[in-house]
């Protein structure tokens, strides 16, 4: 299983990250292959976010190193990290967009500071983005007038608009009815296959994320638990991988947060 | 110890501020590049806060003529009644009260725009965009204070001096002479007098903008943190700019 594969865009080697005393990431390694779609999936709370965070330069790790496309990214002044993040779009949970402007000058945002582009092929590029999520209609509406899962639609058409290398989906399902879960699915599969491009889709949402991921990682309490294709994570042996696919509340991961104290202690402080 | 650790605390956030600026300044060239972005700041902070400038000038001119009348007629010197005003109002109360109002009207609602930007990841989502959130948001909002600042005050002292204020009071209410009033102002004030003038706004429209994209910049990513932004944007900057105006009045009209 552990194979070493030759083409890798993201290469992540024993990264540590913590917040203050908690710990995110406690040695992970972690490859994300060049056209492929890898799903990282694991309970919340386990810093899937804090990854994608990490992957883009925003934050930096305590130890090891991320690279992409063999570029170490931690490494590199504020200028050329900016170009390096012109080769990955990241899709914020929240949708990130700019409430001010419209759908459309959203969408033409990366366009209008990165191109040079007369105003009539920007229109064009937006038009067709917006199309491919289903809101071209929604283009004069603001931010503000849509719904979430409209507004993560939105913030996809406009992380695909400079034609990255890399998209990093934080959480792309959550909010989306059936419908416009199946087209973002398929659109997602679309672009992997008609750009090459490489996706990385960090989700707690098993069952959908199974079926288009090429490669998945399983992490938890900061550690990969198990990696494979979905037919072999589906059959895992690691008790904590079955805990979490079938969704049982009992078993080698906690339901609850981790706390000092016992519920009876907590529950009895108080009548002291 | 105790007196001590409030202490570190301010100096280590003078700290942080000063990096935050040299930050700023090292964008500006970038930012000049593209007059568009600051030209809509200037509207937002500059033209918006016009008709409480007009309001305020006007009514302070008013009041300064009606008191300092008053007193002058006792000396016979209400001839002199718009050396009283013209000064008063270019030396120390246009820069210092046009600041206060600026601070409350337009620095809050740049701490708040920037604050609010950041708790809903709007600049972290710049910033994986590869757009520096510090030349595309903050840069452009920094400059148009500083430009809209010298403006205002120009504006505020001739509400206060001559458009309405004292003139309106002094001339068409109390009977002072119009060419006396013009004249006396001519013969008392000096172009070093305007230069002052211009001076302390932009030294206190650089204070407030600084203060203003410092606070929303570093709010806490939440609804308390945005609040807390604004308020202290107010307090500080109306601090910085009283305690600023006693410094370079010290040193103009020593």
């Amino acid at each position: 299983m552990n194979t070493v594969i030759s083409d890798t865009l993201v290469r992540v080697r024993s990264l540590r990250f913590a917040f203050g005393p908690r710990v995110i990431y406690d040695g992970i390694d972690i490859d994300i292959m060049r056209g492929k779609v890898t799903a990282i999936l694991g309970p919340s709370g386990t810093g899937k976010t804090t990854l994608l965070r990490l992957i883009g330069g925003q934050w930096k790790p305590d130890a090891g190193s991320i690279e992409f496309d063999g570029i170490n990214v931690h490494q590199q002044s504020r200028s050329e990290l900016f170009e390096l993040r012109k080769r990955m779009g990241l899709l914020f949970q929240s949708g990130a967009l700019l409430t001010d402007l419209t759908v459309f000058e959203n969408v033409a945002f990366p366009l209008r500071e990165h191109t040079r582009f007369p105003e009539s092929m920007i229109r064009d590029l937006v038009l067709m983005k917006l199309e491919a999520v289903g809101l071209r209609g929604a283009a004069d509406l603001y931010p503000g007038q849509i719904s979430g899962g409209m507004g993560r639609r939105v913030a996809l058409a406009r992380a695909i608009a400079l034609e990255p290398d890399m998209i990093m989906y934080d959480e792309p399902f959550t909010g989306q009815d059936p419908i416009s879960m199946g087209v973002l699915i398929r659109l997602i599969q679309g672009l992997n296959q008609s750009l090459g491009l490489t996706s990385v889709i960090v989700t707690h949402d098993v069952e959908d994320v199974l079926k288009i991921a090429d490669y998945v990682y399983v992490v938890s309490g900061g550690k990969v638990l198990d990696h494979g294709s979905p037919d072999q994570i589906r059959n895992s042996k690691s008790a904590l991988v079955r805990q979490f696919l079938n969704g049982e509340a009992d078993g080698p991961v906690s339901f609850h947060y981790k706390s000092a104290t016992t519920y009876e202690q907590d529950l009895m402080a108080g009548r002291a | 110890m105790s007196f001590l650790t409030p202490a570190a605390e301010g100096l280590r956030g003078l700290g942080r501020a000063s990096l935050f600026l040299l930050t700023i300044l090292a964008t500006i060239p970038g930012a000049l590049l593209r007059p568009r972005l600051i030209v809509q700041q200037i509207y937002s902070v500059g033209n918006l806060s016009l008709i409480i400038i007009i309001i305020s000038g006007s009514f302070i001119g008013m009041v300064l003529a009606l008191q300092g009348y008053r007193t002058l007629v006792n000396f016979g010197a209400a001839s002199s009644l718009g050396v009283l005003v013209a000064l008063s109002i270019v030396r120390e109360l246009g820069p210092v009260v046009t600041g206060l109002l600026f601070a409350g009207r337009a620095g809050t609602a740049l701490a708040a725009e920037i604050g609010l930007m950041k708790a809903t990841d709007q600049l972290a989502g710049m910033e994986m965009m590869a757009v520096d959130p510090i030349k595309r948001v903050i840069a452009p909002r920094f400059i148009a204070g500083l430009i809209a600042m010298p403006l205002l005050v120009s504006i505020f002292s001739m509400m206060a001096i001559g458009v309405a204020g004292g003139h309106a009071i002094g001339v068409e209410l109390l009977g002072v002479d119009d060419g006396s009033y013009w004249s006396q102002i001519n013969q008392a004030m000096h172009g070093g007098d305007i230069c002052d003038m211009l001076i302390k706004a932009s030294v206190f429209g650089l204070a407030i903008s600084w203060i203003a994209v410092y606070q929303g910049y570093h709010a806490a990513p939440t609804s308390e943190g945005v609040s807390r932004a604004t308020t202290s944007t107010v307090v500080v900057s109306s601090l910085a700019i009283l305690a600023l105006d006693f410094v370079l009045t010290a040193f103009m009209f020593r």
